[in-house]
């Protein structure tokens, strides 16, 4: 992984559920119309309390209600991001809204498995829960070789946890690459 | 080597004799489920990745069930609906139950187990988070995504890490006001909703084999709930007569090595368990019935794959019978099926049906409904700043519609005795007394 992921924060809290990721009425728009598809993008993370949006102050959308996409690059959650059910629109909502990477101390495994095998995401886990360390706006950048995201606001890095088993089907860009480029399919 | 339960199965899908809790292995599949809101994005993967013109792996393994958002105006709900109609005429399925036929079912997670799906020792893979319920029946079963999904429709194999296992014993018989939801309550309680997080968890002891198939899909059901990735319950007589009932199909049950090896063992005493909720806005947020007593609330909701099976509503009626709820109740059957044994089955010289309806409740038709929301229109939907008290699954920020709501989970007994009262209730306080034989 030599991948350099660089933009802004956008910092929420545990146990962020996939209602909150993208709540359940919005999961009836087609994922393949490129019109209906932005509305993933423009409810992305609507669902997560106001008090809760943005930390630490709180109180600021993901993604602007009147636009399709964020201007936040990176999350950070806490433990057990991505809980709840096992909707595919939750890694892809946030692919569409423009978020290349999560960063959180734990995932829920439907989430982080949906993330890796769709290619939508790379969910990176951090030792440190950063929501302590990372404001929503920093300029954050994750090294995917060195396993290291720096807060290039603040000056400081903290180390992330290595993508372990799923390595190859992140690198591949989801299950299909994997499987045609090992001869499966 | 010994092997739990669910190593064992999932040895035998990979076509090995051994594997180890960590590994990841490749299984074939024995059942893909998918309903209206993953079907379609699970179909456009399918023909994204093996053409317009491919067939599906195994059409007698491929299960369509449409069940989220039936009875809604929403166009692009319906537009789902006729998505996957299309698909399986187009594919010629056996196994889809289309809205508005004779075959419509309603929730999948209870459908399966009444069509014969459900059957010890084997794998089944459903692109909905409950689907883990299947596991009561000894069948390693779990939720995916759509992607996934499509990988099975195209190939019948996936990938899949072996779960250690947390095993959860029930000792001695479960006291009369004390039902399966409250068990599980109790143990996400206790461990957390990333307290099973990658794991299998068991439930075991005779409080646990003494239930019915509906109390064990209850426990399973709401596995994901605690993170894990499947839940189990070794199968038996139980087990074989529900399943032989509804199949004629062939199947080899599998079960634990006494020495097989668990990540960890809790036991619990039966006779000390209280009735128990999950308050607002966790699964996890437990606390005792009594803790809570006297919460006011302002609507009671019985339904879903994890609280509206037939057996729910005998227990919710045999508490409201006689009376008239205090505030707006839904109820809300599983399926069809129960929805018509609702107006056939007797309690105390009433139907369950009319038991409900006298008492003032709403009854609805068979579909998940509001259980997690859905469309605005749908039956039940928590719209503003309502405190429910329900059956269900989840209380996460605006999983029944609203994100300024508050939900309380809870047994179908305490959710009746809260329904007549308008407050959290004890149930013991409606339950008819046992007479002792």
């Amino acid at each position: 992984m030599s991948k350099i992921i660089k933009g802004k924060a956008f910092v929420v809290g545990n146990d962020i559920d996939t209602d909150q990721i993208i709540p359940a009425e919005h999961l009836v728009y087609s994922l393949d119309d490129p019109e209906e598809r932005r509305f993933y993008g423009r409810f992305a993370l609507s669902g997560v309390p106001e008090d809760k949006s943005g930390l630490p102050e709180g109180g600021l959308p993901f993604t602007d209600p009147d636009k399709f996409e964020s201007d936040y690059k990176i999350i950070i959650g806490g433990k057990n991001f991505g809980c709840g059910s096992s909707r595919e629109h939750a890694p892809f909502a946030l692919q569409v809204a423009g978020a290349e990477a999560v960063v959180a101390t734990g995932y829920a495994r439907i989430f982080f498995r949906n993330a890796v095998d769709g290619g939508f995401i790379i969910p990176y886990e951090s030792h440190d829960d950063l929501i302590e360390h990372i404001s929503t706006g920093d300029e954050v950048e994750i090294d995917g070789e060195l396993n290291i995201i720096k807060n290039l606001t603040t000056g400081k890095s903290y180390p992330l946890k290595k993508l372990g088993d799923v390595v190859d089907i992140v690198d591949a860009g989801g299950i299909f690459k994997y499987a045609a480029k090992h001869g499966m399919l | 080597m010994s092997m739990t339960l669910t190593e064992k199965i999932l040895a035998k899908a990979s076509g090995r004799t051994h594997v180890n809790a960590g590994e990841t292995v490749w299984v074939d599949v024995d059942v893909l489920m998918t309903h209206d809101v993953c079907g379609p994005p699970t179909i456009g993967i399918f023909k994204r990745e093996f053409g317009e013109d491919a067939r599906v792996w195994d059409k007698d393994k491929v299960v369509i069930i449409p069940d989220h958002y039936i009875f809604t105006n929403d166009k692009y709900a319906n537009r789902n609906v006729d998505i996957l109609r299309a698909f399986a005429a187009d594919q010629d399925l056996p196994h889809y139950y289309d809205v508005g036929s004779e075959r419509y079912k309603g929730v999948c997670h209870v459908a399966m187990p009444e069509e014969g799906f459900t059957r010890p020792g084997e794998v089944l893979f459903g692109t909905d988070s409950h689907t883990c319920t299947a596991g009561a029946f000894g069948q390693f079963a779990t939720g995916i995504g759509n992607t996934d999904a499509g990988f099975i429709m195209g190939t019948g194999k996936l990938w899949v890490k072996v779960p250690e296992t947390m095993k959860f014993i029930f000792e001695g018989e479960i006291p009369p006001h004390i039902m399966a939801k409250d068990l599980i309550l109790r143990i996400i309680g206790d461990i957390g909703v990333d307290g099973g997080t990658y794991r299998a968890m068991e439930f075991a002891g005779d409080g646990v084999m003494n239930m019915d198939m509906e109390g064990r899909m209850t426990l399973t059901n709401m596995v994901i709930e605690g993170g894990g990735k499947n839940g189990v319950v070794e199968p038996d007589e139980v087990t074989f007569d529900y399943v032989r009932k509804r199949t004629n199909k062939e199947f080899t049950p599998l079960y634990n090595d006494p020495d097989a090896k668990y990540h960890s063992v809790r036991t619990y005493k039966s006779s000390e368990l209280e009735p128990m909720v999950a308050k607002p806005h966790s699964p996890d947020n437990k606390a005792t019935v009594g803790e809570v007593k006297n919460t006011p609330l302002t609507r009671a909701y019985i339904g879903s794959c994890t609280g509206g099976k037939l057996s729910d509503f005998e227990a919710a009626a045999r508490v409201i019978k006689g009376h008239e709820v205090g505030v707006e109740t839904y109820v809300v059957p599983a399926t069809t099926k129960i929805r018509e044994d609702l107006k056939t089955t007797w309690y105390d010289g009433e139907t369950l049906w009319d038991i409900f309806q006298n008492a003032g409740a709403h009854m609805g038709e068979a579909s998940c409904a509001a259980c997690l929301g859905g469309p605005s229109d749908t039956f039940g939907r928590l719209q503003g700043e309502e405190v429910c008290i329900s059956t269900t699954n989840r209380n996460f920020p605006g999983r029944m519609g609203s994100k300024k709501a508050q939900v309380y989970l809870a047994s179908p007994y305490t959710v009746a005795a809260s329904a007549i009262t308008g407050n959290i209730t004890d149930p013991r306080e409606y339950l008819p007394v046992e007479e002792t034989v």
